[in-house]
């Protein structure tokens, strides 16, 4: 099969299930402790502004902020309950194939083709993508104190980014120079140090971030896992008919 | 025999070539979607895309 075909197809399968398999395992124990923690954010709204007591992330917020734009007043938002999770299940399918992308890329370059070798690098993408950012942002409930969100945004992407540079350089390359400057990139962003809220006061109950935190990672690395073996097994059932034959 | 090798050497340099292109084509248009989805600022996009965001522990509000 033509080459960046076998690549788009085979992230958008892999990422198609990928994605739905994150969205169950979230909905068991990373949603309710979202819906948990919105209780306490609104809470907290509501004591002090009391305006905004009735609920949420989407007009809470604004109306907590205090400005609007344009005259459309309230901003879209799923309802609560099976729209909510229908949109959830949507981002998370396209953050499958997305991230899939990435992979079956580099899958097809490198001749990637075994479940093995899938697992691997799905966990090389899990500590780039999630683990390493997680270690100067630890995953955030609605409601927890935090710094700017731009500077964050940027931080986590950048984080993500060089840790993903700084694996490959370590792994792939064939020279110590290559690998220490490997180990310099993953370790940059945090002596730069992530972008930390001025207060750490914080409405929800520390047991619930905690039990957020790992729930958050430990899905996430079972959906890499899922991701590399499926793109990784996917590429190698579209590459097999056009190989050339060797006899 | 040498230009037929030389030439044949050429071809693959220039097919690896274009994989790499299309395959650096292919990881950038994942990276680019997964901005849109999970760090993108509309709110619209912010409120469908929440829980996801909140869920894969990227900075949401």
């Amino acid at each position: 099969m033509d080459f960046f075909k076998s690549i788009l197809l085979s992230a958008l399968l892999a990422g198609v299930i990928a994605g739905t398999a994150l969205t169950g395992l979230q909905a068991l124990k990373v949603y309710p402790l979202i819906f948990a923690a919105e209780v306490f954010e609104d809470a907290g709204q509501a004591e002090s502004n009391p305006v905004a007591s009735s609920h949420s992330h989407e007009q809470g917020n604004q109306l907590a902020s205090g400005h609007k734009h344009g005259d459309e007043g309230e901003e879209w938002a799923p309802a609560d309950g099976g729209e909510r999770l229908l949109f959830s299940l949507l981002a998370n399918v396209l953050i499958g194939v997305a991230l899939g992308l990435v992979l079956a890329a580099i899958f097809a370059l490198r001749h990637v083709a075994d479940w093995r070798q899938g697992v691997v690098w799905g966990v090389g993408g899990f500590i780039a993508v999630n683990l390493a950012p997680a270690f100067g942002l630890p995953p955030e409930l609605p409601g927890m104190p935090a710094g700017e969100l731009l500077a964050r945004q940027t931080w986590w992407l950048a984080t993500a980014l060089l840790t993903a540079c700084g694996i490959a350089a370590v792994f792939l390359s064939r020279g110590m120079i290559w690998r220490v400057g490997g180990v310099v990139l993953i370790a940059l962003p945090h002596f730069i140090g992530a972008p930390h809220p001025a207060t750490l006061e914080s409405g929800v109950p520390a047991n619930l971030a905690a039990d957020f935190a790992t729930a958050s990672l430990a899905t996430n690395l079972v959906f890499w896992a899922i991701l590399g073996i499926l793109t990784a097994e996917i590429m190698a059932r579209l590459a097999r008919p056009s190989e050339p034959e060797l006899a | 025999m040498a230009q037929t090798k030389a030439a044949d050497h050429t071809a693959v340099v220039q097919i690896r070539a274009t994989q790499v292109v299309q395959a650096s084509l292919a990881a950038l248009l994942g990276i680019a979607l997964f901005v849109g989805v999970a760090l993108s600022s509309p709110t619209a996009v912010h409120n469908a895309a929440h829980d996801s965001r909140h869920g894969i522990s990227v900075p949401c509000h």
